[in-house]
């Protein structure tokens, strides 16, 4: 079954850091991070994939200034990507730091270049988690650190801080991860600290809203429905996958438990959102339905009641439908941007797979 | 003959021809024999001669007396005349006098006859005349009856002459009178006070003054009605204070009774009487109508009993006793059986059902029973296992099997006592218990299925739910997991079985289906939801007790500052912690999972294998130590790990045994342990503790696991990981390892 979805690419070093070149919609492109300690080692891996002839296409590039932990890519500016990295000094003290970088517009794949970098990220703090553009406006990014939300003007090479927004500090709470709601004109910004969920709004520093203990552990993952404004994904130690309505929030409107391990990814697919992707340190990858309580399954709904004739559709059941194997841990598990059917997994040894989606499930969502 | 006879030569016969004789005697004979011929014959001729001269003279003598007798009679004759002629004249004489006689009395007969006449109709008037006043007398008397009877005989003539005025007033007057006694009559129905008895006599009267026998049918019926009613009233009140015996035998005695009565005189009055009558084919469409009349109303009374008693036996279940339940019901059912109320109606199929339903609520209410006494059981369970135990440990785990077993016990002995509870209604004395559609229905639907399958399967449902709410509820005691899930096992092996064919025994459900019914639970089929419950609460247990050693070492690994850390002097308490909380996992789980796993390798000299085992580690380990970090590729070193050995599953399914599940346990805490570090950065003493941890972890933890190779592997991985996550990958000498190892 992989052999005949999957295409390997291999890194040299071992890597946590993927993403899809958001704002590219015809070719498809993903962007790696290496993770080695030999600061010098590391590189930036942009792979495209051509699904024609099933080939792979990478262009490298250094990144000297340290591990790559997290990148992350704009979904408006093609050759935009943030950085977040682990830089070492004296041999003794690691930081954790953010740049954004600028991809070339045209390059040459026998020659490894260094990126040039389009915005600094000052901070006092060394320890940035991760830096998340702004789903519309180019000019604008956040980072969080561990106890901090940074909102950054980028129109200059040396950011601007708009605001600020501390975290009141109760019982050792840190921040972990954060995301940008699509929805609410994106004035939302979803940050995750250890279990629990807080949604800010960015124009007021206040919380919109938050969901408490999401995950019995600890929450790795949030991702946003694109079909379905109230829905979240969410994911965690606990090795369970949920989905919530975030207006309702004292039970989870989906949740499921296929994965042995810490489940570090989850992902809408951006054009059925019935499709979940999910990462784990089980070495999986698992492609789950969840079509209950997807966008498609309302819609089919109304069909049905408009027109009489028109039957409703036979919706996929909730559950797994398809799973890559990795030798190691897989941190990232990305759906690409430009086409539906396509997804990418990075296990922590360093192997990228680029997978199809089964041709028989395809046929039977779209048909 | 005639030849003979005709014969010419034959001297007797007719045609004797002498000639001829004489012709054929000269011929045949000679002389001699002619001589003697002819005085043969002329003796002949003498002989007949003589013969003849006697009887001329014998006639002749009787001759003459016969004339002598002639002539005496004339003379007698003549005599005999004269006297007829006297008596002629003499009957003539007397002919004349009765003439006479009887034209003088003519006259006054006539008169008598008329007279007579006369008289019975003065004495039909006077009857009539006097008819009001017998009839207003009888009536003050209550003499309805001879009333009525009076009224009848008057009847046809009060029709006829009815015309005539002075009749007229009579007729006006009875008819007035007759009025008032039918509505006396009618009266009767409206009294509460008045006895069935009276009521069909009225009706009886009622029917032979020709009152429409239909309206009176209805009207009997309505008078029925409301008695009834009272009665069903009267039960209604009852039956919040009376138990359900009393009740029964008040409704069987008062309200069935009286509703029997009712039917029977009825039948009396309306359907059997109407036979006699002389228009038949009315009668015949009368009869139809009143059968139908008779049907409505008894089975709407009929209706409401049953649904009083339903009702009665419904707010029973709950504190009944199955045993007054059952002989209340069982009263209940004869009486329905014992009569024949209406010819067209089932009403034993109505109260069978009845019986049924009784049934069916008594399982329900078993069940429920049966499922509180379980949850009570879980909750005390709980309770005892969350309580900080006092005792000594040894106690303490003493007191698990025994919790376990009196859960258990306690659980079969309760649904042994149920079913020995319901037997009561199968009980052969029992009058419904025969009944097939009861049988079938109470034993397989309600008893095997509705009870007993049902409460297993509460078992398992009851179980997997701890699977799926202990994730909200972080206080719940792992250990109750293995309970149920050991609870769960045992059931599998021999509880279910034991139960079922129990329960099939007793209620002799084999006897009633000699073919496996497909309505029937299989067996297998419990034991197999029995076993999944028992794997998933392993498997859930497995997880809960490998996140709450994965919290540990998750925090441990977490809050410390792993690149500003000193050298490490003594193995990290969370470690011993660890080791701790594992062993004590692994008594708890021997307690009640025996030691079935393939740990065959450790048993005997243990010593010598880990000895080895060490060395063999150390050798690895030495490889690392020798690497520069110029050379150390850690990712082909990895790698070629991961060539040579097969992929680990960090959860397998657990099998049901101590080595399994500890397996199951350190396979989880061990690669959150690995994630945690590879999330981390480490300095040279990092790392080093990192070893000293893993190789702590690796003498204590091997004895626990089937396979201690997973171990190696796992901790080998967690070591590499530090590795690569060091900034200055320099390990520590393994003598010093084992040394403070050794030491803490």
């Amino acid at each position: 079954m992989e052999s005949e979805n999957s295409i390997v690419y291999g890194l040299e070093f071992q890597s946590r850091a993927l993403t899809p070149v958001l704002a590219e919609s015809e070719k498809l492109k993903f962007l790696l991070g290496t993770q080695s300690l030999k600061q010098m080692n590391n590189q930036i891996h942009l792979v495209e994939f051509n699904d024609e002839d099933s080939t792979l296409m990478p262009q490298l590039f250094h990144h000297m200034e340290g591990e790559i932990w997290k990148i992350t890519s704009s979904p408006k500016d093609i050759s935009k990507i943030a950085v977040c990295y682990n830089s070492i000094h004296n041999e003794t003290t690691c930081a954790m730091k953010s740049h954004i970088l600028k991809l070339p517009d045209k390059y040459d794949s026998n020659i490894i270049e260094n990126l040039e970098v389009a915005n600094k990220l000052e901070i006092a703090s060394n320890d940035i988690k991760t830096t998340e553009f702004h789903p519309t406006n180019e000019s604008r990014a956040i980072s969080v650190t561990e106890n901090k939300i940074v909102l950054w003007d980028l129109q200059d090479i040396n950011s601007k801080c708009i605001s600020e927004i501390q975290l009141e500090n109760k019982n050792g709470l840190k921040y972990s991860m954060g995301k940008w709601n699509p929805h609410q004109n994106c004035n939302q910004f979803s940050a995750l600290t250890e279990t629990h969920l807080k949604t800010y709004d960015i124009r007021s520093g206040e919380i919109a809203w938050s969901i408490d203990s999401c995950h019995r552990i600890f929450l790795r993952d949030i991702d946003y429905n694109l079909n379905k404004q109230y829905h979240i994904a969410t994911c965690g130690d606990d090795s369970f996958v949920k989905i919530w309505d975030y207006r309702q929030t004292t039970q989870p409107i989906f949740s499921r438990s296929d994965h042995t391990h810490w489940v570090w990814s989850v992902r809408f697919n951006p054009f059925h959102d019935q499709l979940i992707l999910t990462a784990s340190t089980d070495g999986r990858v698992l492609l789950s339905s969840a079509a209950s309580v997807s966008s498609e399954n309302v819609i089919e709904a109304c069909l049905a009641e408009d027109n009489g004739e028109l039957e409703a559709k036979q919706i996929l059941s909730d559950g797994p439908l398809q799973w890559c194997e990795h030798e190691d841990s897989v941190y990232c598990a990305e759906w690409s941007p430009a086409e539906p059917w396509i997804f990418a997994s990075l296990s922590h040894d360093g192997r990228l797979l680029i997978t199809r989606v089964k041709k028989s499930l395809k046929y039977q969502i779209m048909l | 003959m005639e030849d003979k006879n005709s014969n010419p030569l034959d001297l007797n016969g007719s045609n004797f021809n002498a000639n001829m004789y004489l012709d054929k005697l000269f011929k045949e004979c000679n002389l001699k024999q002619i001589m003697d011929h002819e005085n043969e014959i002329i003796k002949d001729t003498q002989t007949l001669h003589s013969d003849m001269q006697t009887l001329v003279y014998e006639n002749y003598n009787k001759f003459i007396s016969a004339t002598d007798t002639i002539k005496k009679m004339k003379n007698d004759f003549k005599e005999m005349e004269t006297e007829m002629d006297l008596l002629a004249a003499n009957m003539a004489s007397i002919t004349s006098s009765a003439d006479q006689i009887n034209s003088t009395l003519q006259g006054s007969r006539q008169k008598i006859s008329k007279l007579s006449g006369i008289h019975t109709l003065l004495q039909r008037l006077q009857f009539l005349f006097k008819l009001p006043a017998t009839l207003k007398t009888r009536m003050e008397e209550k003499n309805f009856n001879q009333a009525v009877q009076d009224y009848m005989h008057a009847q046809r003539v009060l029709k006829q002459y009815g015309d005539l005025p002075s009749i007229q007033g009579i007729k006006s007057d009875c008819e007035a009178i007759l009025k008032k006694l039918r509505d006396e009559l009618r009266q009767k129905f409206c009294n509460q006070s008045v006895t069935a008895k009276e009521i069909s006599e009225s009706v009886d009267l009622l029917l032979q003054l020709d009152e429409p026998a239909d309206q009176l049918c209805a009207e009997f019926l309505k008078y029925a009605e409301r008695r009834l009613s009272e009665q069903v009233v009267m039960l209604k009140d009852q039956s919040e204070q009376k138990d359900i015996m009393d009740f029964v035998d008040l409704g069987c005695n008062g309200f069935f009774s009286d509703l029997c009565l009712v039917v029977a005189s009825f039948y009396d009055m309306f359907i059997h009487k109407g036979r006699k009558s002389e228009n038949i084919e009315n009668c015949e469409i009368f009869e139809n109508f009143a059968a139908k009349e008779l049907k409505i109303f008894v089975k709407d009374n009929m209706e409401k009993y049953f649904q009083l008693v339903q009702h009665k036996v419904d707010s029973e279940q709950d504190t009944g006793d199955t045993t007054i339940l059952v002989q209340a019901l069982d009263k209940f059912f004869r009486g329905i059986e014992g009569h024949m109320l209406c010819p067209n109606i089932d009403f034993v199929a109505r109260a069978t059902e009845v019986v049924v339903n009784a049934g069916r609520k008594q399982c329900k209410a078993h069940l429920q029973v049966l499922k509180m006494h379980f949850n009570d059981s879980l909750t005390k369970v709980r309770q005892c296992l969350t309580t900080p135990k006092l005792v000594s440990e040894e106690d303490a785990s003493k007191n698990l099997t025994e919790l376990l077993n009196s859960v258990i016990q306690g659980v079969v002995e309760k649904v042994k006592g149920v079913l020995q509870d319901l037997c009561a209604f199968i009980h052969p004395n029992i009058g419904f218990s025969q009944k097939t559609d009861f049988k079938d229905s109470f034993c397989v639907d309600n008893v095997r299925e509705g009870l007993v399958v049902c409460f297993l399967h509460h078992l398992t449902a009851t179980a997997r739910i701890f699977c799926t709410t202990v994730h909200t509820d972080p206080k719940f005691p792992p250990t109750l997991l293995l309970l149920l899930s050991k609870l769960c096992v045992e059931f599998r092996n021999g509880h279910v079985h034991h139960l079922l064919t129990l329960t099939d025994e007793l209620f002799h459900i084999n006897l009633l289906n000699v073919n496996p019914n497909p309505g029937l639970t299989n067996e297998t089929e419990i034991e197999t939801s029995m076993q999944e419950s028992a794997q998933e609460l392993l498997n859930h247990y497995v997880r809960v007790q490998g996140l709450n050693v994965s919290q540990m070492l998750r925090k441990s690994v977490e809050t410390r500052d792993w690149l500003h850390t000193i050298e490490p002097r003594t193995v990290r308490a969370v470690m011993k912690r660890v080791v701790e909380d594992i062993s004590a996992i692994e008594s708890t789980v021997s307690l009640l999972y025996e030691d079935q796993g393939t740990s065959t390798e450790h048993s005997s000299d243990s010593s010598r294998k880990q000895q080895s085992l060490s060395i063999s580690r150390h050798q690895t380990r030495s490889n690392w130590s020798n690497y520069t970090p110029n050379h150390l590729d850690s990712t082909l070193v990895s790698n070629m790990h991961k060539i040579f050995s097969e992929k680990i599953e960090i959860f397998s399914t657990i099998e049901f045994n101590k080595i399994s599940i500890l397996t199951g346990i350190i396979k989880i805490s061990l690669k959150t342990f690995m994630e945690c570090v590879r999330l981390k950065t480490f300095s040279k003493y990092g790392l080093q503790q990192i070893q000293v941890d893993t190789h702590y972890l690796q003498l204590y933890l091997w004895r626990f696991v089937a396979d201690e190779n997973i171990v190696h592997f796992l901790l080998d991985e967690i070591l590499g990981s530090a590795v690569q996550r060091c900034l200055e990958p320099l390990l520590m000498e393994p003598s010093m390892v084992d040394i403070i190892c050794e030491r803490g």
